[in-house]
């Protein structure tokens, strides 16, 4: 790339993706947000905040492991995994939520609402809502409530309010849905924190810059530990914050190949995946245009994923930006593959990923073997397979 | 002229508000939709809002959020919408039809194939309430270019220069959600809707119709008097859901509520 990347434009479009595509009422809210973004992202006190809470309170910066054993037994390429499971509670998703926090604390709101897949978000934001001592009420769906009970526990004894999303497919786009319903009727005091690069804008960029620190961090640490910057990124796709935030401080380096691994479900064959940058088409869903899953009549379809996180019909737009213009490679990794990418962290390296992270374990376990053994892979393991126990023992016929 | 402002002008001549029912197309079946808006006409209903069923209905409560549910189960579409206009018009070639809904089954279509295909069915405006000026610049194109009609959302949190944005894109009418939320929602307070209509009124010469919160005769009256329009949506809505399985008596009960609306707000 001759031209640095600068994206999006000022009204938030990645080329025809991302934009503002909402209800009128939530127009203010979301130009005040801009507004208070553009202003603390360039203000050093508020960086200054946001610094520290990163380093005393989450635990930054995650380490650039380098997965010695694993990389010897796949026979290809040296794989580092960037181990934002370290994180306090157990995801990258944390980094976004402090940065919102903070931005809701100067902008004066006092109640927080948040959607969330996995839980892992909802868990994020529960904490850091805590911690500041605001009103905090996270949607998710029934089917999410269920299988992953652990993290709506975790909210709970955090002090939150957990609704259970009843309607259409009772998963994570419905859980958008009940949070942007809340917004609608609460505009005045409350904080829609998202957890992923979707939404409105300014949500796709502002969640990216608050994730890029993950990409900051592998870029200098890599430097460090190899001498040299990596050859390929690999890192899973739900909405695409933990991909984006590896990839974007990267996008400017050529030689760097960067690839999203989405959810296949039972395969992206059989139509019951999560995979809309590999098997869907641009729409308009939540706020922004994107690839979606959807059907002819432009209806949103249900997705399928073994990891509530991942279990999304569309994608942040930047990731869609990043596809169309080559950047970036999307792939994606059924079910079944992403079981054996979490067990083979698990044996090899006596990590426990979580099921969304294990989907980019297993894409890693195909790529690597295709490369020399002096390149270099970094993958993001974006959380810790805590709150999968239950599923996985399931699988296994235990009872916990 | 088109249909809609022509409708406006003769009632702003006679005196009267409009009227404006909206229901969801395909809710609770297709079969049920078409003469129920007939049977609204005959009620005496001015304009007629056609929800376009999504699968996503973000700005919608629940009673909205069902009647949609329902006609997708039917295999509702925005095709078969565009189907069902065109048949109410071999009859009525009288009364505005407005599509409400979701900006995704338009994009799907392509926006120009829409253009053309409302056109053809004779469907006088188009409300996408995801689909704000700011992001509406192609599609306000291709309607107007067809002379239809764009009916842009305002909110109680309107500042001027929205009003002034939805102004210059609109036409046809204004719609003035009165309240902050989704639709079926809580009691709307008079004096705020009063006060916000004089802003408007001084940033726009469209007519103002007003929804969210009119649920009987009486809300409609009074409500009626603020604007140059009723919508009511869910009162409706929850008549069909309620009569399931009796869509004569929920077709009976829709007819009756709105002939009390139009007495009250002609008295
Ligand atoms: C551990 C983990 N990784 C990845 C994701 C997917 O989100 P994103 O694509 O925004 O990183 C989630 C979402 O819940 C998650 O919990």
């Amino acid at each position: 790339m001759t031209e640095k990347y600068n994206m999006p434009d000022t009204r938030g479009h990645f080329g025809p993706y991302g934009g503002i595509f909402v209800a009128e009422t939530l127009m203010p809210p979301i130009q005040e947000l801009n507004a208070a973004y553009q202003r603390y992202m360039v203000d050093p006190e508020f960086i200054a905040e946001l610094d520290a809470d990163l380093k005393y309170y989450v635990g930054r910066p995650s380490p650039l492991y380098h997965a010695e054993r694993w990389s010897r037994e796949l026979g290809g390429a040296q794989i580092y995994l960037k181990r934002e499971d370290l994180n306090h509670t157990g995801a990258h998703k944390i980094n976004n939520t402090i940065g919102q926090a903070l931005l809701a604390k100067r902008m004066g709101k006092t109640r927080i609402i948040a959607e969330t897949g996995a839980g892992q978000h909802g868990v994020a934001t529960a904490t850091i809502a805590a911690r500041l001592g605001l009103e905090c009420v996270i949607y998710m769906g029934a089917v999410d409530v269920v299988r992953q009970s652990l993290n709506v526990y975790r909210m709970k004894l955090l002090g939150a309010t957990v609704v259970a999303v009843e309607s259409g497919s009772k998963t994570l786009k419905d859980a958008l849905n009940e949070a942007l319903r809340d917004w609608v009727t609460n505009v005045d005091n409350t904080f829609y924190i998202i957890g992923t690069v979707a939404g409105p804008h300014p949500y796709p960029a502002m969640v990216r810059d608050f994730q890029a620190i993950i990409g900051r961090e592998a870029k200098q640490q890599c430097i460090e530990q190899a001498g040299r910057l990596p050859d390929a990124l690999v890192a899973c796709v739900g909405g695409g914050s933990n991909a984006i935030g590896l990839f974007y401080p990267f996008i400017d380096d050529a030689s760097v190949a960067m690839v999203g691994v989405e959810a296949a479900g039972d395969g992206v064959e059989t139509g019951r995946h999560s995979a809309p940058l590999c098997a869907g088409r641009p729409g308009v869903l939540h706020g922004n245009r994107t690839y979606l899953m959807e059907d002819d009549d432009g209806e949103i379809i249900e997705t399928h994923s073994i990891s509530a996180g991942l279990d999304y019909p569309g994608v942040g737009p930047e990731h869609a930006w990043l596809k169309d213009t080559g950047r970036a490679q999307y792939v994606n990794i059924t079910d079944n593959e992403a079981l054996e990418g979490f067990y083979a962290l698990t044996r090899m390296e006596g990590i426990i990923p979580a099921l969304e992270s294990s989907h980019a374990m297993a894409y890693t376990m195909k790529l690597a073997p295709t490369m020399s053994k002096d390149k270099i892979i970094i993958v993001n393991l974006s959380g810790r397979g805590d709150k999968d126990m239950q599923t996985m023992a399931q699988r296994e016929g235990i009872m916990l | 002229m088109s249909r809609l402002t022509g409708k406006f002008a003769e009632l702003a001549k006679a005196g009267r508000k409009a009227l404006i029912p909206f229901i969801t197309a395909g809710d609770p079946n297709p079969d049920f939709t078409l003469p129920m808006m007939h049977a609204m006409v005959a009620a005496g209903v001015d304009i007629i809002e056609l929800g376009v069923p999504f699968s996503d209905p973000m700005a919608d409560g629940p009673v909205i959020q069902r009647a949609s549910e329902r006609a997708l189960a039917h295999k509702m579409s925005l095709r078969k919408v565009l189907a069902l206009v065109g048949e109410f018009r071999k009859t009525d070639q009288q009364t505005p039809v407005v599509l409400m809904g979701y900006v995704n089954p338009i994009e799907a279509m392509g926006y120009e194939n829409f253009a053309n295909a409302a056109q053809q069915a004779d469907v006088d405006g188009v409300l996408t309430v995801d689909l704000p000026p700011d992001e509406a610049e192609e599609c306000v194109a291709l309607l107007k270019a067809r002379g239809i009609d764009p009916i842009f959302l305002l909110a109680p949190n309107s500042i001027d220069e929205r009003i002034k944005m939805m102004d210059a894109a609109g036409s046809g009418y204004l719609y003035y959600v009165s309240l902050k939320g989704v639709t079926g929602a809580g009691h709307l307070n008079t004096a705020d809707v009063e006060t916000k209509l004089k802003q408007i009124r001084g940033n726009t010469k469209l007519p103002v119709a007003i929804g969210f919160g009119v649920k009987d005769a009486e809300t409609a009256k009074t409500v009626a008097n603020l604007g140059d329009g009723v919508v009511v949506g869910s009162a409706l809505i929850s008549k069909i859901e309620a009569h399931q399985d009796d869509l004569a008596t929920a077709q009976q009960q829709i007819v009756e509520l709105l002939a009390a609306m139009r007495q009250a707000m002609d008295s």
